[in-house]
């Protein structure tokens, strides 16, 4: 069966079981590996993408469940407010190891999406989903605040 | 029909990955259930002789439902759901968010819960799920409370979110929601009986006068 959706602003297609989760057919089929594998049960938040603009854990969410639907990886994420977290990632040095920071990417993103301008309690509501086994926490949450231009309030 | 199953190639650093994320019993150990257990039919007390000794039995009944996990998780009593028949704190630690308990912009019941239940392709488990998954308002909140209060809370108008008695027979007998309750996907413990059969009950609670447990 072939399931058909938007990826990253373009046509894609899985042919194959509807049921198979989004992540691995990104990954092992579609050759986008920078949405990453964590825990595989919504634990951790490395998977998470965008559909339909929101962000969206990938292990647990089935590819048939995005048919017809915009699915929005790491590799594609584009526009304003990406081009700040981006700068504001890289000004900084965000990542250490690296791993959960396309997951946290897409999840700074996602909020900043929602809500432009976030309180320290907004990024730690949007954000408790993400596991950072480095601990950049601190760095994460100013990267969010610069990408703002949020001034003040805790690190 | 391709497979499911991951590249090892692309799986180098999740064993890695996987060790630091602290996963919570409820999740990991949510492979097995018990049987689930049973509601009377409201002619079970039909020998009642006193209305409202009746009414408040079925009441009682019910309550196999109302305090059940699968109903109480999203009844919090803080703006934190629990999880699971343990009724563990939910992980990650989302919170109500919006007035309609989708939780939190970023971080939305959504991100995860999506509009069915979707077992674990890598264990035992599943990810509940359901279109309108929210919390219920924190008017309604029943964790922590006797069954007497959440029925006093239950008929109150100011509290249940205006609705008449036959409109909490309809969202009990037919609430897509409260259904799900006795659909609970892999790894958790349906609700007692039937919706029907809790739908059943309710009205007969409200026939008889809706009165309350001591």
């Amino acid at each position: 069966m072939t399931t058909s959706f938007q990826l990253n602003g373009k046509p894609a297609a899985f042919d194959g079981d509807p049921e198979t989760p989004l992540l691995w057919v990104l990954r092992d089929h579609l050759g986008l590996t920078g949405t990453k594998y964590g825990c595989g049960v919504a634990q951790c938040g490395a998977c998470t993408v965008h559909l339909d603009g929101k962000n969206r854990r990938s292990c647990v969410t089935p590819v048939g469940m995005v048919a017809g639907k915009a699915v929005t990886t790491i590799e594609g994420v584009a526009g304003k407010t990406a081009e700040a977290v981006k700068a504001a990632w890289v000004a900084i040095d965000v990542p250490q190891c690296g791993f959960c920071q396309s997951g946290q990417v897409m999840s700074a993103i996602g909020l900043l999406t929602a809500k432009p301008r976030p309180s320290d309690t907004d990024i730690d509501n949007a954000m408790a989903g993400n596991i950072c086994r480095c601990a950049t926490y601190v760095r994460i949450r100013q990267a969010i605040k610069d990408a703002a231009g949020v001034k003040g309030a805790r690190a | 029909m391709k497979g499911r199953g991951m590249n090892p190639r692309n799986l180098g650093f999740a064993a890695l990955a996987v060790s630091a994320v602290a996963l919570p019993a409820a999740v990991v150990a949510s492979g097995q259930s018990v049987p689930p257990a049973t509601l009377q039919p409201a002619s079970t007390f039909a020998s009642i002789a006193d209305p409202g000794a009746r009414s408040a039995a079925i009441f009682t009944e019910m309550g196999k439902v109302l305090t059940h996990p699968r109903c109480l998780n999203c009844h919090p009593r803080t703006d934190r759901p629990t999880q699971g028949d343990a009724m563990a704190l939910h992980e990650p630690p989302v919170t109500r968010g919006n007035a309609k308990g989708e939780g939190a912009p970023g971080l939305q019941c959504s991100t995860c819960h999506g509009p069915r239940n979707v077992a674990f392709a890598n264990g035992t488990g599943s990810i509940p799920g359901h279109p309108l998954w929210h919390l219920a308002p924190a008017s309604m909140a029943w964790q922590g409370k006797s069954l007497r209060e959440i029925c006093e809370q239950l008929k109150d108008r100011t509290r249940n979110g205006g609705k008449t008695l036959a409109q909490i027979h309809e969202h009990n007998a037919s609430d897509t929601l409260v259904g799900w309750g006795w659909n609970p996907g892999p790894g958790r413990t349906p609700a007692p009986g039937t919706q029907a059969q809790f739908g059943a009950l309710t009205k007969a609670w409200i026939d008889s006068g809706a009165k309350c447990p001591a």
